[in-house]
């Protein structure tokens, strides 16, 4: 039903819930439970994709999170293909569709295979010997190609359709990893009451105890003390069990990242699940419990599918219940391996030989396999496996030579001995130590409040691990802030123990040999490799690790980094340590993209900001454009309208009649406290003192450096009290600076900021007939020239609401601005909107307002500036108060460069044929027939055809601008010269009558 | 322009129509449910030490002076921002920026009903909500009943009033509204999963 | 993301609430207009950019707003202690423990 290779009997999954799936097309079974890897181990398929470089056939490694080569495209449908799924990790759902990667036409017939028979050219370091010339050929055929030919699943090409979640989790205890030793810390810490967050990456807790038969606590196999003891910290208040949850970055001050994948093992998920969930937890204490990673052996061959790590093979049984193969060898240098040995072999599985690599082993598992009939090799090695699609044969020779002995074999499992998972440690910044005996590197010292226990602490044997754990677990609740524990400690009563192994290439795959034993399946990185990385020259393991790429695979040489450095310190003559270790570096597995990103798509990938009187602009069609996160009202295009159309029609009628502008998104802020006035004096270049209540002054705010910052309307709304507006763009940061200097220099003064951007919806009514429109609505304001003359603000009512209503202008029409608290902002709008209609009042958007300021020639900070131009540069020397003693900026501004002769300032342009608009950006030049390149003595700011003056004009940046009034200068652009006259800027009513016509 | 034209308008104006952003929005998942609140009265409050008396009895609820608390009285809530500075929200319709302008009391006091909007998150599920986007631990021993501070949430600025055991107040600007209440909705979403 | 002590706020935030306002201790001329050139180019331009013990500013931004100052290990990126805007710079720091930030 569910495999032939699937042991009646064996194994912890139900026969009884099938799962179908498919592998390249073909139709299998498998069981609820199982991985994608199991399921098809249970189908006898080995083979399940084609490494990176040589396309050679690889098989299914490990049974976790290390795998290297069993990387499948999972296909849910056109969008959901997702790429390099570990089919070790995978879980299997009913209907679940996979598809091998890096193979064409099919993943037994490969084209890309020839790659394996030209592999003599393709050692390491080839990328940066071969592509070298002819150097233009990189960008165009050597890179492209390369591309294309590296990579292994394809990505989709549609957007992701899933959603992610995140969520910001705050814990005194933090178990990273969730074997024994996971469990003890966590029920002890647990025990006392304290916040616990307990992960693992498995769907299942249990670590290595999913495997180790002969594991034995609290008198229940070890497996099932695991779910129990999950069970119980399930159901505690203070703890929060994760699985399927890999802690992928050990950040600053205990900050941990981790995904939980919470949907990919479904068969439909729920609309409301997310796929995967980011978790970043900040912990008072943390324990990593990561456990440790078993190493496979460097002989020739030793990629061959069916060639496997024995705990991996061993998972497959005892978890799973599928024999990896009917006919197995091992290949060992430590204990480990015997028990998988042993296990298969009373599940029925025959094993051909133990082949070991000890001369002489003794202990009970040796024992145990010697009376169970099982052939034990020692002191010899596997030089070579048989096969291509599949092992078929290994290989025996004693490891000092001589003769060859060939044993049949459908599968080789494997053990150089086990890797302390160090990696989040490392990532921690904590520095690790090499153990010369154990030849392992195990945490040394800690830089975080964090501690390690078993077997990634380098303790063997579970009672030790336990032991350790649970005093780890106790001790850092205690540490977190955790009364007394009232707990018992969970007591081992039967374990397993295997430490020590090999490091390094085994005999037949020394320094002597050309043959292809892989160190790193993902990266096809080979023994030979590595010495030849050392030979051309290499030193530091960094060198030898970018050279070869050794370790660098998304893998992140979990299984390979050892053995890579053990070659590289032999082939150096250096001991272990002195080479050194790479660092591990965040992700410890690939994350993705989705989750990292999380809630931040879409509407939630930038707050869109929109003003109370949006709805109404939409309505009348209105196109917006961003202005920093707010969407402005651009223009009103008409039936039949562009944009230019739109434009010039809004331009005319604020001058002819009149215009609404919503300019509700000015940065607002309201200064109040007896030392306002004083502090204004320092924050802007004009003087403020002597500005009495109910007028305004156009501001200038400069930085320290004396350049120009921002600007805005300010009117005093009382001795205490100053209504400053900012640019739109400007406001958070004008705030910040005014806060910063009001917090830190001028602490003395007794007076607040408050932001009122989003109190008061503005609406601009400007134009001849402004006043006509708005005199009807207002209540307890006099609206006559000599009661409310330009640039003065008064309080009263407007439709029946509170208004700060502004006499000022941005167009140099008569005009008013209407400040009404936000939630009215609409209602007064489409009163005033109304009214406007009795005197033919046009709606008119941003940029309308662009043209109708730069006919006035007022500057847009940011535009015509660009925090290099001065108040004089600008023209606004007379903003500037002559008499102060200090403001913001008055130093800056006497700099030598900033008084010299010669500098840019803004002037007005007029191109000779009125009909063109210059390109804002353009250079301008003073002789257009100079050689390239050309000297450039300014560019444009500002251009706009504009209606009303029924011609192009301009605002520029030119050297000495204001002494070359009436000159000619040139605009080089790729068609052409555009002749050009330097002018005055203010292109429309010179002499301003208009503001009070 | 005719001099007549340009006097104040003696008749009566029309009433203009609050409107207030996002009026009504609710959205409910298993355990939390996030909704609009209705408009309340504010200011935001800043004074030294020595006005803080005066202006507590002038608003009739005492001004907090420890970090991350508030104080309550009569619908008038007082949460402490800064060592200056307090947000007075009203939900019994008493204006306190009337209440303020009596205080001779250095002080600053400035209305900002319609520059902020409030979300209530209610439910078992309101804290995992929230934490969604706000990196603050929200455990009620961290962060309890009372407890107010002003924060993040994904990439908008909020304040946080938790009003009971699963009752928060979240309070942002008016045009972060949508951003925060859409944020806070698919926490909802995922906090019930 | 660090946690940072606000000394105004009394407890340890998250780094996203805060904002990093440059070296601290610069103090601005009473008598800017008096300033030298130089003395001027140093204010302003000048900063040590040390590896190590650093003294810089910080605003909580999206919390208390109040900008305050930091002593930080440009090495490390551990945060030695924090202290209020307008006190002076501390003559002795306390003793960094391994794990001790800023605690």
């Amino acid at each position: 039903m569910s495999g032939a290779l699937r042991i009646p009997g064996a194994g912890r999954l139900s026969q009884a819930k099938t799962a179908r799936f498919s592998f390249d097309g073909q139709s299998y079974a498998g069981i609820e439970g199982d991985t994608l890897a199991s399921a098809l181990l249970a189908n006898g398929v080995h083979l399940v994709g084609r490494s990176f470089k040589y396309h050679r056939p690889r098989g299914i490694l490990s049974a976790g999170a290390e795998e290297p080569n069993a990387l499948v495209q999972i296909v849910r449908d056109d969008a959901r293909k997702t790429p390099n799924v570990r089919a070790t990790v995978q879980e299997l759902y009913d209907g679940l569709a996979a598809n091998s990667q890096n193979r064409w036409p099919s993943l037994s017939f490969d084209v890309g295979a020839v790659n394996d028979l030209a592999s003599p050219l393709f050692s390491a370091g080839f990328y940066y010997k071969t592509f070298m010339w002819p150097k233009a050929a990189w960008k165009s055929l050597y890179e492209p190609k390369i591309r294309e030919a590296a990579g292994l699943g394809v990505s989709p090409d549609r957007p992701d359709p899933d959603h992610y979640s995140s969520r910001y989790a705050h814990c005194d205890v933090l178990v990273l990893g969730g074997g024994a030793a996971g469990i003890a810390a966590a029920l002890a810490a647990a025990e006392t009451g304290v916040r616990v967050i307990l992960a693992d990456e498995q769907a299942e807790f249990g670590g290595s105890l999913r495997f180790e038969s002969g594991a034995k606590i609290d008198g229940k196999d070890g497996f099932a003390w695991a779910q129990a003891a999950i069970a119980r910290l399930g159901a505690m208040d203070n703890v929060r069990v994760l699985p399927r949850t890999t802690a992928f970055g050990y950040y600053a001050q205990n900050f941990v990242g981790l995904v939980e994948r919470v949907s990919d093992h479904l068969k439909a998920p729920g609309h409301d699940l997310p796929r995967e969930r980011l978790w970043q937890v900040r912990a008072k204490r943390v324990v990593l419990a990561s456990g440790a990673i078993e190493r496979h052996m460097v002989f020739a061959n030793n990629d061959r599918p069916g060639v496997m790590l024995a705990a991996a093979a061993r998972t497959f049984l005892n978890h799973y219940g599928v024999a990896v193969g009917k006919n197995v060898g091992i290949y060992t240098a430590n204990d480990s391996a015997y028990g998988a040995a042993i296990d298969l072999k009373k599940a029925g599985v025959n094993v051909a030989a133990i082949v070991d690599l000890r001369d002489n082993p003794t202990g009970p598992v040796i024992d145990e396999a010697r009376a169970l009939g099982i052939e034990i090799n020692s002191g010899r090695a596997v030089i070579r496996a048989g096969g291509k699609l599949r092992v078929s044969s290994m290989t025996v020779q004693p490891k000092n030579g001589g003769g060859e002995r060939t044993i049949p074999v459908d599968a080789i499992l494997m053990s150089a001995g086990w890797t302390p998972s160090v990696h989040l440690f490392s990532q921690s910044r904590g520095k690790v130590a090499f153990n010369d005996e154990t030849k392992r590197f195990v945490p040394g010292t800690y830089a975080q409040d964090c501690v390690s226990v078993g077997a990634c602490n380098g303790t063997d044997g579970l009672a030790a691990t336990v032991d350790e754990a649970y005093a780890a677990g106790a001790r850092a609740a205690k540490d977190a802030g955790a009364k007394a524990a009232k707990g018992v400690k969970p007591k081992v009563d039967a374990s397993e123990s295997w430490s020590r192994g090999m490091l390094g290439a085994a005999p037949g795959a020394g320094p002597d040999t050309t043959v292809k034993a892989f160190v790193d399946f993902q990266n096809d990185v080979t023994a030979k490799d590595i010495r030849q990385a050392v030979h051309e020259g290499m030193r530091s393991i960094e060198h030898v690790k970018r050279f070869t790429t050794n370790g660098m695979a998304t893998d992140q040489g979990k299984t390979s980094n050892m053995h890579g450095l053990a070659i590289a310190a032999e082939t150096l003559g250096k001991p272990i340590p002195e080479v050194g270790l790479t660092t591990f570096r965040a992700p410890y597995t690939p994350v993705t993209f989705g989750a990292i990103v999380s809630h931040a798509r879409g509407p939630l990938f930038d707050p869109t900001r929109r003003t109370a009187i949006h709805p109404w602009a939409e309505a009348q069609g209105a196109v917006f454009e961003d202005v920093g996160q707010w969407k402005r009202a651009w223009y009103f295009p008409q039936a039949g309208e562009d944009m230019h159309a739109a434009v010039d029609r809004e331009c005319v009628g604020v001058r002819n009649q009149a215009g609404l502008f919503d300019a509700s998104t000015l940065g607002k802020i309201e200064v109040v406290g007896p030392d306002a006035a004083k502090f204004m004096e320092l924050l802007y270049t004009n003087p403020w003192e002597k500005l009495e209540p109910g007028r305004c002054r156009y501001g200038i705010m400069l930085r320290e450096d004396g350049f120009i910052y921002d600007d805005g309307v300010v009117g005093r709304l009382a001795p205490d009290r100053f209504h400053v507006t900012t640019t739109t763009g400007g406001a958070p940061r004008v705030m910040n600076h005014m806060e910063d200097y009001l917090q830190t220099e001028f602490p003395h003064l007794n007076v607040w900021l408050t932001s009122i951007t989003e109190q008061w919806a503005v609406i601009a009514v400007q134009g001849p007939k402004s006043r006509d429109i708005i005199a009807p609505l207002v209540e307890g304001i006099d609206m006559s020239d000599e009661a409310l003359p330009h640039m003065s603000v008064r309080e009263g009512k407007i439709c029946g609401v509170p208004t700060r209503l502004f006499r000022m202008s941005f167009t140099g029409e008569r005009g008013f601005e209407v400040n009404v608290p936000a939630d009215y902002g609409q209602a007064v709008w489409e009163v005033l909107w109304a009214e406007g209609q009795k005197h033919g009042a046009t709606a008119y958007g941003t940029e309308a307002m662009h043209v109708l300021r730069a006919e006035k020639g007022y500057i847009i900070v940011g535009q015509d500036t660009d925090g290099t131009v001065t108040p004089n540069d600008a023209g606004l020397d007379w903003a500037v108060g002559k008499k102060k003693a200090d403001f913001v900026g008055i130093r800056g501004m006497a700099r030598p460069d900033l008084v010299a002769k010669g500098r840019k300032q803004l002037v007005g342009l007029k191109t000779k044929d009125p009909k063109v608009v210059l390109e804002e950006g353009a250079q301008i030049v003073e002789d257009p027939k100079q050689a390239i390149p050309m000297k450039m003595i300014g560019h444009v700011t500002s251009s706009y055809w504009s209606q009303n003056c029924g011609r192009s004009i301009a605002l520029a940046l030119v050297a000495g601008g204001r002494d070359r009034m009436g000159d000619t200068l040139y605009v080089p652009m790729p068609d052409g010269v555009i002749e050009v006259e330097v002018a005055g800027m203010v292109f429309f009513d010179e002499t301003g009558g208009r503001l009070n016509g | 322009m005719a001099k007549a034209a340009a006097k104040t308008a003696a008749t009566a104006s029309p009433s203009a129509e609050r409107r207030p952003a996002l009026a009504g929005r609710t959205v409910s998942a298993t355990g939390v449910k996030v909704e609009v609140l209705p408009p309340a009265l504010r200011i935001s409050l800043r004074a030294p030490e020595a006005s803080v008396a005066a202006l507590s009895k002038a608003l009739g609820v005492t001004l907090p002076k420890q970090p991350k608390t508030s104080a309550s009285k009569a619908g008038r809530t007082a949460l402490w921002l800064g060592p200056d500075e307090w947000l007075v929200i009203d939900e019994a319709g008493k204006d306190p920026l009337a209440n303020c302008a009596k205080v001779s009391a250095l002080h600053s006091s400035v209305g900002i009903s319609h520059r902020n909007i409030a979300i209530s998150v209610t439910g078992p599920a309101a804290e995992a909500a929230i934490n969604s986007g706000c990196p603050q631990d929200l455990s009620l021993e961290a962060f309890p009943v009372g407890a107010a501070s002003r924060t993040i949430l994904g990439k908008a600025e909020i304040v946080l009033l938790r009003t009971a055991d699963e009752a928060f107040r979240v309070e942002c600007w008016r045009s972060f509204s949508d951003y925060v209440f859409t944020f806070l909705s698919e926490g909802a979403r995922d906090a019930a999963g | 993301m660090l946690l940072i002590r606000c000394p105004y706020c009394e407890e340890e935030r998250p780094e996203l609430e805060f904002r990093n306002a440059g070296e601290a201790h610069v103090a601005r001329s009473a008598n800017m207009v008096g300033e030298s050139d130089d003395d001027f180019e140093k204010f302003f331009f000048i900063r040590s950019n040390p590896k190590g013990i650093i003294y810089e500013r910080w605003r909580h931004m999206h919390g208390c707003a109040r900008f305050f100052n930091a002593v930080r290990d440009t090495v490390t990126d551990k945060f030695v202690m924090t202290y209020r805007a307008g006190e002076p710079k501390p003559s002795k720091l306390p003793k960094n423990s391994n794990e001790g930030l800023a605690k």
